[in-house]
């Protein structure tokens, strides 16, 4: 089975590795999947006073579409407010990124880590 | 395909030797007789190929020809001597033992003869990859007609104590059969030696050509039957019908011959070449951990876990200019992490971080040099990507993090 073009770019080129400091207020983190499933993602996000994704990193452990489904992850949060970020569907990565059947769970996994991350960002600032 | 492209996975098939290409080209053309045919020219030739194979083959084993049986390949061979002794010595018992590891071949048969009423114990191994003696001698019943371990295990390239396991077959009055597919060619592999009655092999994994195999079938004490899987013209002495694939068959002679030859110097080569591979990563790199015996095992082969990096993302690091296998779920069909390594005692997390590398003929030091520079490059790009990576270096401990499983 051979990887899609995009896949191999993400890749190759990850957007936005790295890491943001959870205990900022500011800052949700998600962490999802386990080791033993061979896939584990962290996905954070920087959430400014108006609401809007300002910053988003992340790091994984997994296949290539697992990597290049949270880099693509990154990129689609930058920009997005919060609401909006909620509504990424992970079919919208796996049309992206031309996932196979057998790597969708990849774009699943995204998702979940988007959804994390917000609810940690939302837990933090409900009061 | 990029202009550099190195072979490291020979324990799924080695690429066929130039010599033995070429000995077989006459006999798609020249020579297209029927072995089977014994009323002309054109037979006479095509039998008189398969029965120069034969005695080379029998030669590389130290067996009879008339012991060499041939079918289509291992995974055949496999079917044939684990249905056939168990259709052919129902009368006898109905149990067969053989280990967790084995071959899905093995495996898949085993649990056919399960659904046809058979019984069969499948066998733990230790830590590196081993059988423990005792309890194969304890799973040994009144109803047990066959034991089935492999000679050297295909992901681990770990080396079963073939002539111990023999003995206690001995002692029992029990069948010993084994898969010798990764170790015939490579390794001094002779049968009787050790006591085993049935043996299966390929030409593919000697560097013949594929769709091509045998079963060794022990002639006397005990004269070993098989019952026929194939039927159709009774080709091999009854037990495998079908047009013999002369061209194949012929590349298969020439195979062993070849190896015969060059078997005992080859392993020396490879084994230095692997242990400057294994030796320079597990130095060079943190957590890395060799999985199954370091000393009983082939020369060709090292499994080793990269721990915190997946091992389907790391070979995409590198998987134009390298060819391997890796334990990881993620290339397999099944979406489950390699068998063999869990029965290892191997966490999930520690298969899902392997690569099976599996030198062969053409492996040049040139091959290895660079593969060590790719797989230290690609472990640290993975591991600066790994979240898990960065946890265990802040010391976080890992198992006690609550996992969300999916």
């Amino acid at each position: 089975m051979a990887y899609s073009d995009k896949v191999i770019e993400h890749f190759k080129n990850p957007k936005n590795v790295g890491t943001l400091n959870k205990e900022e207020q500011n800052v949700g983190t998600g962490l999802v999947g386990a080791p033993e499933c061979g896939d584990v993602m962290r996905l954070q996000i920087q959430v400014d006073s108006a609401g809007i994704i300002q910053d988003a990193k992340f790091k994984t452990f997994g296949c290539g579409s697992a990597i290049a489904s949270s880099s693509l992850a990154t990129e689609w949060l930058k920009g997005k407010s919060v609401d909006e970020a909620m509504k990424i569907d992970n079919m919208a990565i796996v049309e992206e990124l031309a996932l196979p059947p057998v790597k969708i769970h990849c774009s699943v996994l995204a998702e979940d880590a988007i959804k994390s991350a917000i609810e940690d960002y939302k837990k933090k600032n409900t009061q | 395909m990029s202009a550099r492209q190195i072979y490291l996975d020979n324990n799924a098939t080695t690429p066929c030797d130039p010599r033995v290409v070429e000995e077989m080209l006459p006999y798609f053309y020249e020579n297209p007789g029927n072995a089977a045919s014994r009323n002309h020219p054109f037979g006479w030739t095509a039998e008189d190929a398969v029965e120069q194979a034969r005695e080379r083959i029998a030669d590389l084993i130290s067996v009879s020809p008339k012991e060499i049986i041939f079918t289509s390949g291992a995974t055949e061979s496999d079917n044939l001597a684990l249905k056939g002794v168990f259709e052919m010595y129902s009368r006898k018992g109905d149990h067969i033992i053989t280990l967790k590891t084995e071959h899905k071949a093995v495996l898949d048969a085993c649990q056919h003869i399960e659904k046809k009423g058979g019984k069969v114990t499948y066998l733990d191994v230790n830590r590196e990859g081993l059988v423990d003696l005792e309890k194969l001698e304890n799973a040994i019943t009144d109803e047990t007609i066959l034991v089935s371990v492999m000679w050297a295990n295909n992901e681990t390239g770990v080396i079963q104590p073939v002539k111990e396991i023999g003995e206690i077959c001995a002692k029992h009055g029990v069948l010993f059969m084994s898969d010798a597919t990764q170790a015939v060619g490579k390794i001094p592999v002779n049968p009787k030696e050790v006591g085993i009655h049935l043996m299966a092999f390929t030409a593919h994994k000697m560097y013949g050509p594929k769709g091509v195999g045998a079963l060794f079938v022990n002639r006397k004490a005990p004269r070993v039957k098989v019952t026929a899987q194939i039927d159709g013209g009774g080709h091999e002495r009854g037990m495998r019908s079908g047009t013999l694939n002369v061209p194949g068959i012929v590349g298969f002679g020439k195979a062993a011959e070849i190896c015969k030859n060059e078997m005992e110097k080859e392993a020396v080569r490879l084994s230095r070449l692997r242990d400057k591979l294994e030796t320079t990563l597990l130095n060079d790199l943190e957590e890395v951990y060799v999985n199954g015996s370091s000393e009983h095992r082939m020369p060709h082969v090292s499994n080793l876990s990269f721990k915190h990096v997946e091992g389907e993302g790391l070979m995409m690091t590198f998987n134009q200019e390298i060819a391997l296998s890796s334990g990881s779920a993620c290339t397999s069909a099944s979406l489950e992490p390699s068998y063999v390594l869990i029965a290892l005692g191997l966490g999930d997390d520690l298969a899902h971080s392997s690569l099976r590398f599996s030198l062969g003929r053409f492996t040049t030091e040139e091959d290895i040099d660079f593969t060590i520079e790719a797989i230290k490059k690609g472990v640290n790009h993975m591991r600066d990507l790994s979240p898990i990576w960065e946890m265990y270096k802040e010391g976080v401990d890992l198992e006690s993090v609550q996992w969300q499983e999916h």
